[in-house]
């Protein structure tokens, strides 16, 4: 792979493809060749349990169809706890991130944990917290379009990391908008997702320079909001759950796939990623 | 969202005017019809305008609304920037700030006035920026990086205020022992000091 310009002074950092287009990082990759086809053609997500950690998903939204559950962390004097909720989303970013998930996987089942709108939430334990129950509940495939910088959470985030990885509870994790360091999706157990710049809703590529692994669609992305509407916004966030919906649509078209092989099969599939034969050879 | 005058987000002369040059030029740079700073109010769990460009000037300052709603709490609460379009077309979203701002926009940027610390100053918003400059990622990395100079200002301002403040009580404490002329001679004296370490 060669990178035909340098980059502009400052854009060096950046956990997404800025001024880039994906024929500027093809990838060859070993093993059998994998299409999307196979992966997840056919595959509507359906029996798939996806969980939605965020601001909460609004109730009866036309483009996000039923929920299965809604629950909220609670945090007071008492501790933090999780609890069954009516509310729906206080700021409509989880709406949003619902949306994309259901476009991509129309029969999957989606849930929600609302980290975010009860109080100023700017500590992390209470998205730790919201990810710990999602992981322990096992569903299956958990969109965390957020992270934290605060570096006191990052050893028991790598921790949940790790335990989801083996308990087969995929973590699927927008990348930071800005060139910060922030966790989960710096670690290699999830699969971290930044935006491409490209107009195609359904191209996503493997980052041949990681941290970040994924790009996916994240720019004027057209999403459910507040109310029964739409907006268009821009962000890692609205990438990250076009992966999280492709990842439902292999999982119930293959449910014995473990985490590590899904994350090949969405590499191995990936538009800049070409088959090399000459293993075979 | 309650209106008050008060403002325990308190801020000296020299951060009243860099509040208001930051969202001059943000709606400069942007071509904005208006842009606002909140200042994090963490015992009130509030967001404040301190700050206003353009519509809503004269009366949203000293404004307040609950810290963890709505984009700006999103923000707030993540340390992410969000831009968002087609927003007149949104019915709760409009009615939402309609009330509190008397100003419903289509389009709206946030990003959050951050401490190197990691923690949160406030949020800058952005109001109906010109058609060009609106969502995509170029963009936002614009309005992020714009933040980021302002609340490193910003942060400049309330250290040297920070202390400021910790510096009077000790010294009110050898004042008060002091007749009026002395006293008086003193605080010449503790101006004269405080303007010497303070100078850049």
């Amino acid at each position: 792979m060669t990178t035909p310009t340098a980059p502009a002074p400052g854009a060096a950092l950046s956990w997404s493809l800025r001024g880039h287009s994906p024929g500027d990082i093809p990838i060859v990759a070993d093993g059998q060749e994998i299409t999307p086809d196979w992966a997840w053609g056919g595959s509507t997500g359906r029996g798939v349990r996806v969980c939605v950690v965020d601001s909460g998903v609004e109730r009866d939204h036309p483009l996000v169809g039923q929920v299965d559950g809604s629950y909220v962390v609670i945090k007071d004097d008492a501790g933090i706890r999780i609890e069954p909720t009516e509310t729906g989303d206080t700021c409509g970013h989880g709406t949003a991130c619902a949306g994309i998930i259901r476009r991509t996987a129309p029969d999957c089942e989606l849930y929600s944990v609302r980290v975010l709108g009860e109080r100023f939430a700017g500590t992390g334990d209470v998205l730790l917290a919201g990810l710990r129950w999602a992981v322990e509940q096992r569903f299956d495939v958990i969109n965390l379009s957020l992270s934290t910088t605060r570096p006191q959470f990052t050893d028991a985030l790598r921790a949940l990391a790790d335990e989801a990885f083996f308990g087969r509870s995929v973590i699927v994790a927008s990348a930071h908008n800005t060139p910060v360091e922030s966790f989960p999706w710096r670690y290699s157990s999830v699969i971290s997702v930044g935006s491409h710049q490209e107009d195609d809703p359904e191209l996503y590529l493997y980052n041949p320079k990681p941290p970040v692994e994924f790009f996916a669609p994240g720019q004027n992305v057209t999403v459910p909001w507040l109310g029964g509407n739409t907006i268009r916004t821009t962000g890692n966030s609205f990438a990250t759950p076009y992966m999280a919906g492709l990842a439902a649509r292999v999982l119930a078209k293959y449910p014995k796939m473990t985490t590590f092989q899904l994350k090949s099969v969405l590499y191995q599939a990936a538009s800049n990623v070409s088959v090399s034969n000459r293993g075979a050879e | 969202m309650t209106e008050t005058t008060s403002h325990p987000t308190e801020v000296d002369p020299v951060a009243r005017e860099l509040l208001q040059s930051v969202v001059d030029t943000a709606r400069a740079i942007f071509g904005a019809e208006a842009s606002s700073i909140f200042l994090l109010d963490e015992k009130a769990d509030e967001l404040v305008f301190q700050a206003v460009s353009g519509q809503g000037e004269e009366f949203l300052v000293g404004t307040r609304f609950p810290a963890g709603r709505g984009i700006a709490g999103w923000v707030a609460s993540t340390g992410e920037p969000m831009v968002v379009d087609d927003l007149s077309q949104n019915g709760s979203f409009a009615r939402d700030l309609a009330e509190s701002t008397k100003y419903v926009p289509d389009s709206l940027m946030a990003a959050p006035l951050l401490h190197s610390s990691g923690v949160l100053l406030g949020v800058l918003e952005v109001l109906d920026p010109s058609p060009q400059a609106r969502s995509s990622l170029s963009e936002l990395d614009l309005l992020s990086l714009f933040a980021r100079q302002a609340a490193t200002a910003l942060r400049a301002v309330l250290d040297r205020r920070a202390l400021r403040g910790t510096e009077v009580p000790a010294a009110a404490l050898v004042l008060d022992g002091l007749d009026p002329a002395d006293r008086a001679a003193g605080l010449r004296a503790l101006d004269a000091v405080r303007d010497l370490l303070l100078a850049p």
